[in-house]
């Protein structure tokens, strides 16, 4: 890791530098009115090999996959196949303009439409949309679908969504966009939706549930069928959130038990990369009745041709375009890479590889539900008097490490949500573990150790209080 | 944890204390020891009228955001400038120094339905 | 099998430590009816066969590098350096999570700090966000923010030479609030702004290709005590006054201009910024400064609290994943163009431009309509723009946009864009492939 500061882009520039080699200006020039014209441009002025080193020494102060082992929970850091960037780097998608005509771009068409098909069967949905461009955004459109679909029916009472209290925090944010209120559900005291709350909650006030399965405990919900019926038996929809979907591939179809519209997160299951931040690309999927009101355009197949079609009753466009098309081409690459067969033995091994670390870890570091697990599992990191799950997932930094997602469900406290996903190997995984309970031991023993972690970084715990205090947020020269 | 024997409380943890015609509101030791350093409060216009249990403003962490309650029915007569530049004046010294609003109560008998500081002490250290 | 990492011997090794007897074991809570259902799928390929198979898909578009190229329209064909791709293919960029731990992120951390700054100089804002997913969902979430602190004021005034497919996404995004969407035609200035306005917004410059007077449009939204939102060319701003400079209050902008692809459309970039004072209000990530406890500076993603992790239901946005990559794409583009380069692209695109112009407007029939333009301009055609542009593509030789795939009754009005990629030849082509066709 690099551990030297590097200096801003800004406090490496110089008057006069040019990276940029620029053609000739070829044709007779118009001057520009003195009125429009600007008089100071502050963009910092670097020589090209100042801006390669700058950026490469930057990128070497970063954890990434292919670098380190991610286990973050909810966020499915798998590895993200390099036979993916290939194909998206194809000039015959890069060169492409969404505007050029249907009769131009049947190539880009026809991906878009194959992955539509492939994610559709995989989730067992009668329709879906691939513009929505992440998963939250996904979410968004979902909700507008149910909105729309109960207005449509002249239903104007059902205003609130019911959201499980372990949900993540896009989904109570999502309902505020689309201008529907919320209601907490409790969960039991075995980490599933509990049905006697979830019968209290319904009634003709109530647009829909939003329910994570496997929820953010790891767990599956064998009752999803069972919550399904009573909420269309009270007139609402029920939205699935696809964040889990690793262990669900060739394994369950929630579309056929009773989910009506649900995101997955392409860059989550299906292998596009993080990017720091994304881009990520959200597949909405929707039940028969609930197709006309998708989001679009999509692509419909017309007499062997590929063809942009706005949805009849669609709630609209969600973006401008189509989607994140570049990572489409990554996630369709990925799909055929796979096959059907391989769909399903990634979510085996997402799981196996999931219950095999909660095997080797749970003596010392509480599982809150212990039943099995699907693809990741909460444990509890507060091993000792003074010692919480933040100081834990600095430490295994110093162990080269990147922590697992921390304080996230909200229901279990000092949480510590560990996803391993199946592009591991079981040496990493063993590894893993043994960090996790020399740490364990650490906490008993020296539990300094802890406390000052990361040491190994070129920064160490940042004064987050100071920086919301007063922030500062771009260069000040 | 410290409570205001002059001041009477709302179950959402803010308090409020008489000063003059006029009654003083912000949140609590609990809950500013709840919520950890506190980095932003966002406060009302002065002017603004408000009921009791509306949002009058809101308190930011690092790791949370609470949204503040109006103790009792009122119009804003002064907000706590100096909590812009230094939040950390609710942590240290949130029923003094930290103070958040100041109000003209339009219903003043609400006083009596809030819980004085025995009672609030009481509900509070359940939590 | 690709991808996973176990061999058979590691799985039984592993399920014997679980306990389990067999993997289908471990779907036990999925009921038996509902578990391993069918995939109506293909069986894996190879890679090469996979490439194979997208290469021959991708070769079915027709693509700026065979054409000449004249389209815009929200989507761009200007220059990426080298620089770009070999720093945002690295797989530490890649392949790294959002920075929410920063000890081992401030590569990324970094980066985007550099962005906002190179991003808030650019528009002339004093603070940009980490970005939004492209330009039109900036825009409807800036007037979100707009409209939330308006005080209660309902109006928002769209100018109606915005992107057609912005007002699309304005009017989805606003479908379940009380806000009212109106149109105006011609300057901001002109707008009608009055007390019940929570915001004006315009182009800078519009969809025709028009400048509008935004340091009017901007007195005169403030005289009637509204916020004034203007979404701008990024390549513009390298070379006219940017419209921080005249007034904005809060900008966006489609980024994809600055150093990413068009790839049909996405993933692009939302650029967000505003003045100071709203920047709590501000959906997405924004990265700040900060120091740790031996004084070191480095980077952390802060105000936290707007965000949906913390506030839910309360926050300002749903916004999770943003368009990193994109982002730092365009980050690398600012660093390498810099002062000097993005000045002499921007310049290009003009002279370029109005080069294009004054030839396509001595064609006899053709008329350019806009008055005061950079890179895109509105021309009115003898015959319909459409039939225009389906001749011209088959010949490699992409027009414009007819304005009648969006506004049906505009048939004879075409979009034409010149950027730096464009050189002399190509316009003499263009003018000459017109002349012809119209005949």
């Amino acid at each position: 890791m690099n551990l030297k500061p590097e200096p801003l882009v800004y406090e490496l520039s110089s008057p006069g530098r040019l990276a940029a080699a620029l053609p000739v200006c070829d044709v007779p020039k118009t001057p520009v009115p003195a009125s429009l014209a600007r008089t100071e441009l502050e963009l910092p002025e670097l020589d090209e090999l100042s801006v390669v080193r700058h950026f490469t020494r930057l990128s070497q102060k970063n954890y990434s996959i292919d670098t380190h082992f991610y286990p973050l929970g909810s966020c499915t850091m798998k590895y993200n196949p390099k036979v993916n960037e290939q194909a998206a780097g194809l000039s015959g998608w890069r060169n492409t303009h969404p505007l050029i005509g249907d009769e131009f771009s049947q190539g880009a068409l026809e991906l878009v439409y194959k992955l539509q098909e492939s994610l559709r069967e995989i989730g067992g949905f009668a329709a879906a949309s691939l513009q929505p461009a992440a998963g939250a955004h996904g979410e968004l459109a979902g909700v507008f679908i149910m909105r729309a679909y109960h207005l449509s029916r002249g239903d104007t009472k059902r205003s609130k969504i019911l959201i499980p209290d372990s949900a993540h925090g896009t989904n109570p944010a999502t309902c505020t966009m689309a201008g529907l209120t919320t209601q907490a559900l409790a969960s039991d005291a075995d980490g599933k939706v509990d049905i006697a709350a979830l019968k209290a909650a319904l009634g003709d006030d109530v647009a829909g549930i939003m329910i994570t399965n496997p929820n953010t405990l790891g767990l599956f919900d064998p009752n999803i069928e069972e919550i399904g019926r009573l909420v269309h038996e009270a007139g609402g929809l029920v939205y699935g959130d696809g964040a889990n979907m690793n262990a669900l591939t060739g394994v369950f179809k929630p579309g056929e038990a009773g989910i009506d519209v649900m995101h997955f997160n392409l860059h989550k299951t299906f292998s596009t990369p993080h990017g720091g931040g994304g881009p990520g690309a959200g597949f909405v999927g929707v039940c028969e009745r609930l197709s006309e009101f998708l989001p679009g355009p999509i692509v419909a197949k017309r007499n062997g041709k590929y063809a942009l079609e706005m949805p009849k009753r669609s709630v609209g466009r969600m973006k401008s375009f189509y989607g994140n098309f570049g990572v489409l081409v990554r996630a369709y690459t990925y799909v055929l890479m796979l096959g059907a067969s391989g769909l399903r033995r990634l979510a085996e091994n997402a799981v196996l590889n999931a219950n095999y670390l909660k095997a080797l870890v749970e003596k010392t570091y509480k599982v809150k539900y212990p039943r099995r697990c699907m693809h990741e599992f909460v444990a509890m990191g507060d091993l000792a008097e003074g010692i919480h799950t933040l100081d834990v997932a600095k430490r295994l930094i110093d162990y080269g490490f990147h922590p697992p997602t921390i304080y996230f469900p909200l229901i279990v406290s000092e949480a510590l949500m560990i996803e391993p996903t199946e592009t591991e190997d079981k040496e990493t995984l063993d590894e893993f573990a043994e960090v996790l309970l020399k740490i364990a031991e650490e906490a008993r023993a020296n539990p300094e150790l802890l406390h000052a972690a990361p040491t190994s970084t070129p920064i160490g715990r940042l004064d987050e209080v100071g920086a919301a205090r007063n922030p500062v947020l771009c260069y000040r020269g | 944890m410290n409570v205001d024997k002059n001041a009477r409380y709302r179950i959402s943890h803010e308090y409020a204390r008489k000063d003059g015609a006029n009654v003083v509101a912000g949140i609590s030791d609990h809950a500013q020891d709840s919520l950890g350093d506190i980095v932003f409060v966002e406060l009302p216009s002065v002017g603004k009228t408000l009921k009791q249990g509306e949002a009058f403003g809101v308190v930011e962490s690092v790791k949370a955001a609470s949204d503040l309650y109006m103790p009792m029915s009122g119009t804003i007569v002064a907000v706590n400038e100096n909590l812009q530049g230094d939040p950390a004046l609710v942590n240290k010294d949130c029923y003094g120094s930290g103070w958040m609003i100041k109000f003209s109560p339009t219903n003043p008998s609400e006083w009596d339905g809030l819980m004085d500081a025995a009672a609030y002490e009481k509900e509070a250290g359940k939590e | 099998m690709p991808f996973v990492a176990n061999s058979d011997a590691d799985r039984r090794a592993m399920l014997a430590r679980i306990g389990a007897s067999s993997m289908d074991e471990l779907f036990s809570d999925i009921p038996a009816k509902r578990r391993f259902p069918k995939l109506d799928l293909p069986e894996a390929l190879s890679e090469l066969e996979v490439m194979r198979e997208l290469e021959s898909m991708a070769a079915k578009n027709l693509t700026a590098s065979t054409c000449a190229w004249f389209l815009g329209a929200g989507a761009y064909n200007h220059f990426i350096p080298a620089v770009v791709p070999a720093i945002a293919s690295r797989g530490e960029f890649l392949t790294a999570y959002t920075p929410y731990q920063p000890e081992v992120s401030q590569g990324t951390l970094q980066a985007i700090f550099e962005y906002q700054s190179m991003a808030a100089k650019l528009l002339g804002m004093e603070v940009v966000n980490a970005s939004h997913y492209d330009g039109a969902t900036a825009l409807a979430e800036a007037l979100l923010m707009a409209y939330n602190a308006g005080g209660g004021r309902r109006k928002i005034l769209l100018s109606a030479d915005l992107h057609p497919e912005y007002k699309d996404v304005i009017r989805t995004y606003f479908e379940a609030f009380d806000a009212q969407l109106v149109e105006y035609s011609g300057e901001p200035a002109m707008a009608g702004a009055d007390a019940s306005t929570a915001c004006v917004v315009v182009a800078y410059p519009e969809f025709s290709g028009e400048i509008r007077d935004l340091r009017a449009g901007a007195d005169a939204a403030h005289a009637a005590g509204a916020l004034f939102v203007v979404h701008a060319d990024p390549i513009m701003c390298g070379l006219l006054k940017s419209p921080g400079e005249l007034g904005a209050d809060i900008v966006t902008a489609e980024g994809q201009s600055l150093g990413n692809s068009m790839n049909f459309g996405g993933p692009y970039l939302g650029m967000m910024g505003a003045v100071s004072k709203l920047v709590r209000k501000m959906p997405g990530r924004i990265v700040g400064e900060a120091k740790d406890a031996q004084g070191r500076k480095g980077y952390v993603l802060t105000l936290s609290a707007r965000e949906q992790h913390i506030r839910r239901e309360k926050a300002v946005s749903n916004i999770c994943s943003n368009q990193g990559l994109v982002m730092l794409q365009t980050c690398v583009y600012l660093a390498t163009m810099g002062k000097g380069g993005l000045n002499a692209v921007a310049e290009l695109c003009w002279n370029k431009a109005h080069y294009a112009a004054s030839r396509i407007a001595s064609i006899p029939g053709f008329r350019v309509e806009t008055k005061a333009f950079f890179k895109e301009f509105t021309v009115f055609t003898p015959i319909p723009a459409a039939e225009l542009a389906a001749k011209l593509s088959r010949r490699c030789v992409v027009p414009g946009l007819p304005l009648s795939r969006y506004y049906p009754e505009r048939t004879h009005e075409l979009l034409v864009c010149v950027t730096e990629m464009c050189t002399k030849g190509q316009i003499e082509l263009l003018v000459d492939s017109l002349t012809e066709a119209a005949k």
